[in-house]
């Protein structure tokens, strides 16, 4: 039989708002335990929430920039359920009327993948097993944490669609600022609604969700080991369950955690000590007019104003990262196509051999816009430039400094010059023969030799000139 | 002198202290000593606290004595129903759960009494987190009326209500969802408020019911509920559903009259169930409004039929969601020997929760779960818009309505413990209230054959708190009930 994929997905993201969703708290990660905490996100007897209309800005925008209608009249709800993690014992979020509704990303083959909606919800606390004392202790510093949970319709069918609907969505979070999309910090999770049917049929099969996927790696890996799961079960004769599923990344398979009979019933009704959010025409237009220029039109017009390559530019574009270094780079040295081909060149090589992210990164577009304007103005060569470019990248060093103190400006001195390139030539008698007898070849082999014993502190333009001075 | 301040009321005790013809502490004293020598008998207050009180009260005295202070109510000592968080102080909602629990912070209501000048002297017995007609839920055992203690003080706020009656207090605040300041008033035979919804924070309440759920003053006499009303009420950041209107003057209340005013009595509200006394004593009520200028007029208002299922379904929802913290984890009761968390659960829980308390959890997560929400919950949503319908509907005619509090007087004591539907039909006049977030005044309106008080209730439009406590001033110029006082207390 021949199997199609059908994927939703629920992605939680973590707003980078000032506090937190109903109380003053930080939002900061990686604080000690339960220092981010008051009496209401802790849930003592009597607090209340109240709404940080950040948040509800915050949404907007995410709505805004994936073609969501905005709900204007929306409300927040309780979904009850006992953890320790949750300290009220409910979580408040969005059920029956979410403020974005009914929008989509689209890939770059044109198919759009719609987006059912996006809802406002707080984040819960978090477990610490400490195997040591046998125990379980509570961290709430995460509880309160403001979420948009976006949720998609069903329209991917692959691992690959995922990928790219991820990055997109990713990039369209970071670009309007809404979360800086974390992966390896929890401020992107996604979870995986995945089920396969016979290519054509029109039911759905039976789904299964799989969590705790914090890589895109680890649900690439996911989504294939599960399609795998289901159609080896159904070309056996199985029956697919429907249930939830934690992924094991190490191990690279998913257990069952818990099946549809044993879904709890979180019991939903209206949040009442929040009262009805009211959008009015004044405050989405504030928020519209506050709108970033998006990940596509930004590389539409990197492509057609800039003529950046459309690989180079579906790279840069790709992380808001990447996109604030090249503007400022391309501001300072006045050039996009050298600032564009930086990145993708020295830039991409330092990161994938040192591992680093874009969103890690020190390199600023100051440095890089100046290294370039260097070379370009030809007070350093291009081997200097890219050995200063290394130490910018490790060190975070200001180049125009760094020359200076290291010497590495280029030698303007052309009898110093002259003088460096004739020891060479009396060095490399064989090298000048060949030449002399007609093969072209040797002067490349001299030039090299020149500017090493220069230190590539020369032009080479300076260099060969004054070679075929010497021999021509 | 100071052997009788416990008698007076808020603005008389204020006076006495703007006048330096008594001090704060002497104030404090009095009322302190009072309920540690009649509580033996009531049992109205669950914490008293007088170390902190007595310190609070040289702080005030100071700032009296330097001018520092504008306050109506300056070094008025207070008693605070014991689900209002108080700093420092143990809030136990009446129930074992919480009985050990001390808020690291206070509810807005005690912030703003203390900014006021008001010293917080105890606080006071309840039915178990509001659950409760009677004040028999208590984990702390039950308060008894003053006027007869083998009857009940009503509830939720039966402290509050009782400590008054009993002079144990100058001034207390309780909370009512669904009659809880106003029934305990009627059997004890006092004055209270329950505020219009989102007059006044909810911030530090220990949550019953959040959409119903509203903060108000029980006092000797309609000023001193008004004073205290002007000091409580108000906008709050802390609550998201505090609203914004126009201050209150508590003098706007002492003047003016019932001249050409249009009261409604609902004839629902007159029906079966009514006690002929507690009857014959509104509409008496009624013939002094009368007298006053007023016209009374009997006005059909069917939907009352709907009101307590409608209640009890909106409230033991939330109610159910509400009450889910505490589960021995953070705070409060834990069962000492629970195994794993399931057991920890299900163990505090069962150990630390009355069974009025388990039976309105489990009513309010039968309403919401999936299958019954649109039967129950979602029905009693639109049984709620056509209350507050129905007295939108009624305001267009009337300036307030007038009518009983509760079908009867102060029941004996274990009388509705064995029938809770029969306490629960006990509400039938109060809850339509707070279903509509509407204010309602309750005033002493009269006494039955055995002597034991009737309460009334003016019930007022949205933000109508002038207009309700100017007809409850003039009615007990008129006819002052609220004077008596039980002969043994």
């Amino acid at each position: 039989m021949d199997f199609e994929t059908v994927i939703g997905l629920e992605v939680h993201t973590e707003l980078a708002t000032d506090h937190k969703i109903f109380c003053g708290c930080s939002t900061k990660f990686g604080g000690e335990p339960n220092t981010h905490v008051c009496e209401i996100c802790s849930g003592m007897p009597g607090t209340l929430p109240v709404l940080n209309k950040q948040v509800v800005e915050f949404a907007m925008r995410a709505g805004l920039a994936t073609n969501c209608t905005i709900t204007r009249y929306n409300k927040f709800d309780r979904k009850n359920y006992f953890y320790p993690d949750l300290p009220k014992a409910y979580q408040i979020s969005q059920l029956y009327l979410p403020i974005c509704q009914n929008g989509y990303i689209q890939l770059d083959s044109g198919k759009k993948i719609r987006i059912k909606e996006i809802h406002m919800e707080e984040d819960a606390g978090k477990l610490i097993h400490d195997e040591w004392e046998g125990c379980t202790l509570v961290d709430y510093n995460r509880c309160g944490v403001p979420l948009l949970e976006i949720v998609s319709e069903p329209d991917l069918s692959s691992a690959e669609e995922v990928q790219e609907y991820l990055e997109k969505l990713r990039a369209i979070l970071q670009y309007t600022k809404v979360s800086d999309c974390k992966m390896q910090e929890g401020s992107l999770r996604a979870d995986v609604n995945l089920s396969v049917r016979e290519r054509g049929a029109m039911e759905y099969g039976v789904r299964t969700e799989m969590k705790n996927l914090n890589s895109f790696k680890a649900i690439t890996r996911a989504i294939e080991s599960e399609r795998e799961r289901q159609i080896d079960a159904i070309e056996s004769g199985e029956k697919i369950v429907q249930e939830t599923r934690r992924w094991d990344d190490t191990k690279g398979i998913s257990y069952a955690m818990r099946s549809k009979e044993d879904a709890q019933d979180y019991k939903y009704f209206p949040e009442p000590d929040i009262p009805p959010i009211e959008i009015s025409d004044k405050w989405l237009a504030s928020i519209e007019k506050t709108m970033p220029e998006l990940p596509d039109a930004k590389k539409a017009r990197y492509i057609n104003e800039l003529g950046l390559p459309e690989y180079d530019t579906g790279i840069i574009t790709g992380s808001i990262y990447l996109v604030d270094l090249f503007e400022e780079t391309a501001e300072v040295c006045g050039s996009p196509t050298e600032a564009a081909k930086w990145i993708m060149g020295d830039l991409m090589k330092l990161l994938n051999e040192s591992g680093t992210l874009p969103e890690d990164m020190k390199v600023s577009g100051k440095a890089l816009g100046t290294i370039i304007k260097m070379l370009a103005e030809q007070k350093i060569s291009r081997a200097t430039a890219r050995k200063v470019f290394e130490k910018v990248f490790t060190d975070n060093v200001d180049p125009e400094s760094y020359v200076k103190e290291n010497n590495l400006g280029v030698m303007t001195d052309t009898g110093a010059i002259r003088s460096v390139i004739e020891k060479v030539v009396s060095e490399n008698a064989k090298s000048v023969e060949e030449y002399k007898s007609g093969k072209e070849k040797a002067i490349q082999y001299l030039i090299g030799q020149s500017m090493r014993a220069l230190r590539g502190q020369a032009p080479a333009s300076e260099v060969t000139k004054i070679l075929h001075e010497l021999l021509d | 002198m100071s052997a009788k301040i416990n008698t007076l009321g808020a603005l008389e005790t204020a006076e006495l202290i703007r006048k330096r013809e008594i001090s704060v502490k002497e104030a404090v004293s009095a009322v302190i000593a009072a309920a540690e020598e009649k509580d033996k008998e009531y049992n109205c207050y669950t914490t008293l606290c007088p170390e902190e009180a007595l310190k609070k009260a040289e702080k005030v005295q100071s700032l009296i004595d330097s001018g520092d202070i504008d306050s109506p109510l300056a070094g008025v000592p207070v008693s605070v129903k014991d689900n209002i968080c108080t700093k420092g102080i143990r809030t136990t909602c009446a129930s074992k759960i919480l009985h050990n629990f001390v808020p690291v912070y206070n509810a807005t209501v005690v912030d703003k009494m203390e900014k006021a000048g008001m010293i917080t002297v105890g606080k006071l017995n309840m039915d178990e987190f509001a659950m409760g007609s009677t004040t028999e839920t208590s984990y702390f055992g039950p308060t008894k009326n003053p006027w007869n203690t083998s009857k009940v003080p009503g509830g939720s706020s039966g402290g509050a209500a009782a400590c008054i009656a009993a002079d144990e207090a100058v001034v207390a605040l309780g909370s009512d969802t669904g009659g809880s300041i106003r029934q305990p008033c009627s059997f004890c035979g006092v004055t209270g408020l329950k505020p219009t919804y989102g007059t006044v924070s909810r911030y530090g309440l220990v949550a019953y019911a959040s959409s119903l759920d509203q903060i108000g003053p029980i006092g000797k006499n309609v000023a001193d509920c008004a004073a205290v009303y002007s000091v409580i009420s108000g906008k709050d950041e802390k609550d998201g559903t505090s609203m914004n209107f126009a201050p209150f003057e508590y003098t706007a209340v002492l003047n003016g009259d019932m001249k050409g005013k249009k009261i409604g009595i609902p004839a629902d509200y007159l029906g079966e169930g009514l006690a002929p006394d507690v009857k014959e004593a509104i509409m008496n009520a009624a013939k002094v409004f009368e007298n006053m200028g007023a016209e009374v007029e009997i006005f059909p208002m069917p939907i009352s039929k709907y009101a307590i299922p409608t209640y009890y379904i909106i409230a033991c929802a939330e109610a159910c969601s509400n009450l889910s913290r505490y589960d021995g984890i953070k705070y409060g009761y834990a069962s000492p020997d629970a195994e794993n968390l399931r057991e920890l659960y299900i163990k505090s829980r069962s150990e630390g929760f009355g069974m009025e308390v388990k039976r309105r959890i489990m009513l309010g997560n039968f309403v919401l779960s999936s299958g019954y929400y649109d039967a129950y919950y979602k029905k009693a949503l639109k049984a709620k818009k056509l209350v507050q319908k129905a007295f939108f509907d009624a305001f267009e005619k009337y300036d307030m309505i007038l009518g009983p509090v509760a079908p009867t007087t102060a029941l004996k004591i274990g009388e509705s413990l064995s029938d809770p539907l029969k306490m629960y039909l006990g509400d039938i006049y109060t809850v339509m209230i707070n279903i509509a977030g509407l204010p309602s005044a309750a005033v002493p309106c009269g006494f039955d054959r055995e002597g034991m008080p009737v309460g009334m209730q003016l019930i007022g439009k949205p933000f109508g708190e002038t207009e309700i406590l100017r007809a409850a001033h003039c009615f007990e110029s008129a006819a002052d009930f609220a004077q008596k006082r039980p002969v043994k207390a």
